[in-house]
């Protein structure tokens, strides 16, 4: 674009707030692997950034409307991958998530989860009524649920879940009725009081998942089983008290206590070491985070960058809470990661790529 | 580009707004969740933490050891190895219980009982699963330290006794205790642990056990060391010494040989018991370790009852031996005078019945005094006396004399045999006392009663003038309690005398164990277990008696005496226990001799200086006790010890 704004206009709080996250993220990731076999992750979660903040400019510098003329392209692309995917992906770590591109594994769904964003801040600008419609709600649904249901069948349920408040969100800033608001709540409801319930729950869950939901009712009554995660976790995080154990001190972090500790649960790590008042640090980060990107889509130029950029919250927002609750044992294990701490290239890219979206609307916000 | 978009700016502001509260409500609650997990409950997630990351493992106390007077090891430790169960997790030790069972070679019912046994235990204390491993097993629990990582090894302390059952029914042994000692040590005890069960082991268990110490190690998540934490030292169990001595201890244990019997040598000037023996005799080294329930049926059901401690718990007729008894009371009672005679033709009737002489048939006392009566040990002259002074009497003067009551001895469970009287076949039969069987209990049949240890100690404090001292095996032990017998000197000296003309004049029935050059007195006794007549009927020949005797020396205010007796033998108490008191007092003196002439040995003078001791058990393991506590221990285990 010739009107490209210059570099003035990026949000450098937000990009201050994110490299303070990925700091403390490549911090406890070296104090989980550090004198292991894994140590020297965190040089390479380093890489990842590098290569995520690469990619979030290089996304921000095309103008956000090029891309969602592509949205249909691209959801096809995205289905195709899926499909991909479950015909000759790799199984890696029990489920069937990963391709490789330039002889690293991805996980097509983080790829999908931006697709879907992109493709949701499209259905939802042509909707140009001030009232969401039920017609319309559940065209959105059907978009939503084919990628859903292509996830499931891998299975990923923690991503495919990811899919859940995107749809809401944007939902609820197109007008959602709150007649219909309630409705689907209600059938939400329904649907997670089945997961909870044995006697349903057998016909529409996988084995381990039904375990991992047992686990989280009840995780003393298998403390090695799949109940140890969640126990192991809790006791990490409350056993580091207000002030923590100090960095590199935690017993249940450096004696291997926590599960995949680097990744998924390295919150609990955090915690463990620092304690309550590093907790405070970090979750102060992910609010500001998060109200930094509110802020943006109240900024947008139109409608259609606000509900890119609130897709991007949904999901990001969705991950933290996600993954910070099952940390404390409030939520069953997923498999969702702590965006931005958690080790990993897909995921960490998948967090820069819908960044760069942010940017890329705040960018071109005073454009015409 | 697409039309789509174009001059659509109607943002729903208010929803944006909805959606940040939405956000720091998030935020919100869950660093509330950290509150509650960090703050409100930190102290017991970090006891959680802390017991994943220490594991405890005990370090055993080794038991304190035993030593004779001398300073000779009798009872000694040897290391090995136990395996250890970590409980912590009852999934994990479920899941792994075949596997556990198959590598160690143990049944997996076992396992499960012993788990079930301990159940109540806090889940944090490992349990001890086989006391004893193989190589084997110490190399399985190595290589399975990741797998499995429930195991670990223990050092513990064995008892190791001398072999063949030597002192054992002194010593005692240990076991694993049972649930009423646990319940009884008010959480001082586990199950596995070691405690005397028998003999002194249990008796002073208090002083030789230690206090187990508790090795600290940091362990990652798959079980493997990572470091260790301040260890706690384990106490090791105060050293006893005891007043045997193992010279004589070895010359008693040699007398009775493979004879059912017992032998108690007692010092009657302090009560020390110098040696101390009853056979059979198990090996306690058999129970050292864990005692099947077939090796102890056995043991209980064995006719020769091993497990008996003869020396205070055998209550056995007298015999003869009672005559001493009867002497003593008849001079202090004076009836009759001590001038009385009897004339003695083979046999007596008293009461309508006819009691024969042991002589009967053989030959005859003809006319006796008591000091004949004693010498030759004539039971009319006794029949005589017994009839004028009557059960009430001899009851009286029996338990003033020491017999029908416990002497006190250190080691549990002593029996206090029976001295009869009216009172008691009124309370036990419920009829009048028969003035016939007054005749047999004049010569120590009938329903009298007495343990060995009963017999020297009783004989000991007459030849003493009546100044008893409580028997005792615990060297230097404080408070030894005192019984004095108010005797007249002249009972004493004319008792004394008739025990001398036992061994010393001619025709006395222990002329043959007469020794050269020492004041040795003694008294002999055959207690019929059945009569001649009924013993005849069964084809026994002679019947089988319990052959006593009972030696001193010297003849007053003696040094040593020795009880012995001999069970189901068809000869004499002189004959059948006669030798075994004659070696034990020999060698007494053999000893005192050499160390009056200096003849002392050098290991007992190095003893004597307290620096080392001669280890008896050859090749045993020694467990390192630092010589200059052996001072010491003497003097704690007085201040512990309380007496009855």
């Amino acid at each position: 674009m010739a009107d490209a704004p210059g570099t003035r206009e990026y949000d450098w709080w937000l990009l201050a707030i994110l490299t303070a996250i990925c700091a403390v993220g490549v911090v406890e990731i070296y104090s989980t692997t550090h004198g292991s076999a894994l140590a020297g992750m965190h040089m390479k979660q380093v890489r990842w950034l590098v290569i995520g903040f690469a990619v979030m400019f290089v996304l921000s510098r095309l103008d956000y409307h090029l891309i969602m003329d592509q949205a249909p392209w691209l959801y096809i692309a995205g289905l195709a991958a899926l499909v991909a995917v479950l015909l000759v992906g790799h199984r890696r770590f029990g489920a069937q998530r990963w391709i490789p591109i330039l002889g690293e594994f991805f996980q097509v769904s983080e790829l999908v989860k931006l697709i879907i964003i992109i493709v949701l801040a499209r259905f939802f600008a042509e909707v140009r009524t001030d009232e969401l419609s039920l017609q319309d709600l559940i065209k959105a649904g059907l978009l939503v649920g084919l990628p859903l249901g292509l996830i499931l069948k891998q299975p990923d349920l923690g991503t495919a879940l990811v899919l859940m408040p995107m749809l809401i969100v944007g939902a609820f800033l197109a007008g959602l009725k709150w007649r219909h608001a309630a409705v689907f709540s209600l059938a939400g409801l329904l649907l997670v009081g089945a997961i909870f319930y044995p006697p349903v729950s057998r016909h529409i869950l996988k084995p381990y998942q039904r375990e991992r939901i047992t686990s989280f009712l009840h995780p003393e009554e298998d403390a090695k089983g799949s109940g140890y995660q969640l126990l192991q976790s809790k006791i990490a995080v409350g056993s580091g008290g207000f002030w923590g154990k100090g960095f590199g001190n935690g017993s249940q972090n450096q004696l291997g206590y926590i599960p995949v500790r680097y990744s998924d649960f390295i919150m609990s790590a955090w915690a463990e070491e620092q304690g309550f008042k590093g907790v405070l640090v970090a979750l102060g980060l992910y609010m500001a985070l998060l109200l930094r990107l509110v802020q943006n889509a109240q900024r947008a130029k139109d409608r259609a960058g606000m509900f890119l950029v609130m897709g991007v919250t949904a999901a990001l927002g969705f991950h933290v809470l996600v993954n910070v609750a099952m940390v404390i044992g409030a939520m069953p294990v997923t498999g969702i990661p702590l965006p931005l701490m958690s080790y990993g290239g897909s995921a960490t890219l998948f967090v820069f790529l819908a960044i760069g979206l942010v940017m890329n609307v705040r960018l071109r916000r005073f454009v015409n | 580009m697409s039309y789509w978009f174009r001059n659509d700016n109607r943002l729903p502001q208010e929803r944006l707004a909805a959606a940040s509260y939405v956000i720091v409500g998030m935020i919100a609650l869950l660093l509330l969740g950290f509150w509650k997990l960090q703050v409100i409950d930190s102290e017991r997630y970090g006891q959680m933490a802390e017991r994943n990351r220490v594991r405890s493992i005990p370090i055993i106390a080794p038991r304190g050891r035993m030593l004779d007077r001398d300073g000779r090891v009798l009872v000694d430790n040897y290391p090995s190895f136990s395996v250890l169960l970590l409980r912590d997790d009852p999934a994990e030790v479920e899941k792994n219980l075949p596997t556990i069972a198959d590598g160690l070679g143990l049944s997996i019912a076992d396992l499960r009982e012993q788990l079930s046994n301990t159940k109540n235990l806090p889940k944090f204390q490992p349990i001890v699963i086989k006391p004893e491993a193989t190589p084997g097993d110490v190399a399985f629990i190595e290589s399975h330290r990741a797998d499995v990582p429930l195991l670990e090894m223990l050092m513990v302390h064995r008892r190791r006794y001398l072999p063949g059952g030597f002192m054992s029914h002194a010593s005692g042994y240990v076991g694993e205790v049972s649930e009423q000692q646990i319940e009884a040590s008010n959480g001082k005890y586990r199950p596995g642990d070691v405690a005397g069960k028998s003999g002194l082991e249990r008796q002073y268990n208090d002083l030789l056990v230690g206090t187990d110490g508790m090795r600290r190690v940091i362990v990652n998540s798959v079980g493997k060391e990572m470091g260790h934490l301040e260890q706690q030292e384990a106490i090791p169990g105060k050293q006893i010494q005891l007043t045997i001595d193992y010279d004589l201890q070895q010359v008693a244990e040699a007398g009775l040989g493979d004879k059912k019997g017992a032998v108690v040598a007692l010092d009657p000037r302090t009560g020390e018991v110098l040696a101390f023996a009853s056979h059979p005799a198990p090996d306690p080294n058999d129970f050292a370790i864990r005692v099947s329930k077939e090796e102890w049926q056995r043991l209980n059901e064995d006719p020769g009852k091993p497990l008996l401690n003869r020396v205070t718990q055998a209550q056995l007729a007298p015999g003869s031996v009672f005559k001493i008894v009867m002497a003593t009371a008849m001079l202090e009672s004076k009836v009759p005078p001590e001038n009385f005679t009897a004339f003695c033709p083979g046999y007596g009737v008293f009461y309508g019945q006819m009691h024969k002489c042991w002589v009967y048939g053989k030959s005859s006392h003809g006319s006796v005094n008591l000091h004949a009566a004693i010498v030759h040990s004539c039971d009319v002259f006794f029949y005589n006396i017994g009839m004028r002074m009557g059960i009430g009497a001899i009851s009286k003067y029996a338990k003033m004399l020491g017999l029908g009551a416990k002497t006190g001895v250190d080691l549990p469970s002593e029996e206090s045999g029976l001295v009869p009287s009216e009172e008691w076949v009124q309370r036990v039969y419920h009829h009048k006392w028969y003035p016939g069987s007054t005749i047999s209990v004049s010569i120590g049949q009938g329903s009298v009663m007495v343990t060995p240890l009963q017999v020297a100690y009783v004989i000991g404090g007459i030849a003493s003038g009546g100044d008893y001292k409580q028997p005792h095996l615990l060297k230097d032990a404080p408070h030894v309690g005192e019984m004095h017998v108010d005797l007249a000197e002249s009972t004493v000296e004319q008792v004394t005398q008739g025990m001398y003309g036992v061994v010393n004049e001619a025709g006395g029935t222990g002329n043959s164990v007469k020794l050269q050059g020492i004041e040795f007195c003694g008294k002999s006794g055959t207690a019929q277990m059945m009569s001649y007549g009924a013993a005849s009927r069964l084809g026994l020949g002679k019947g089988k008696n319990d052959g006593w005797f009972v030696g001193y020396a010297p003849r007053r205010n003696p040094e040593i005496v020795v009880a012995a007796v001999v069970e189901d033998t068809s000869e004499h108490g002189g004959t059948a226990a006669g030798p075994v008191v004659r070696d034990i007092v020999k060698a007494y003196y053999d000893k005192k001799t050499k160390k009056n002439q200096g003849q002392v040995t050098a290991e007992i003078q190095k003893n004597d200086a307290g620096k080392s001791e001669r280890t008896l058990l050859s090749g045993a393991p020694r467990v390192a006790v630092k010589s200059e506590e052996a001072a010491a221990v003497v003097a704690a285990s007085e201040k512990k010890r309380d007496r009855p």
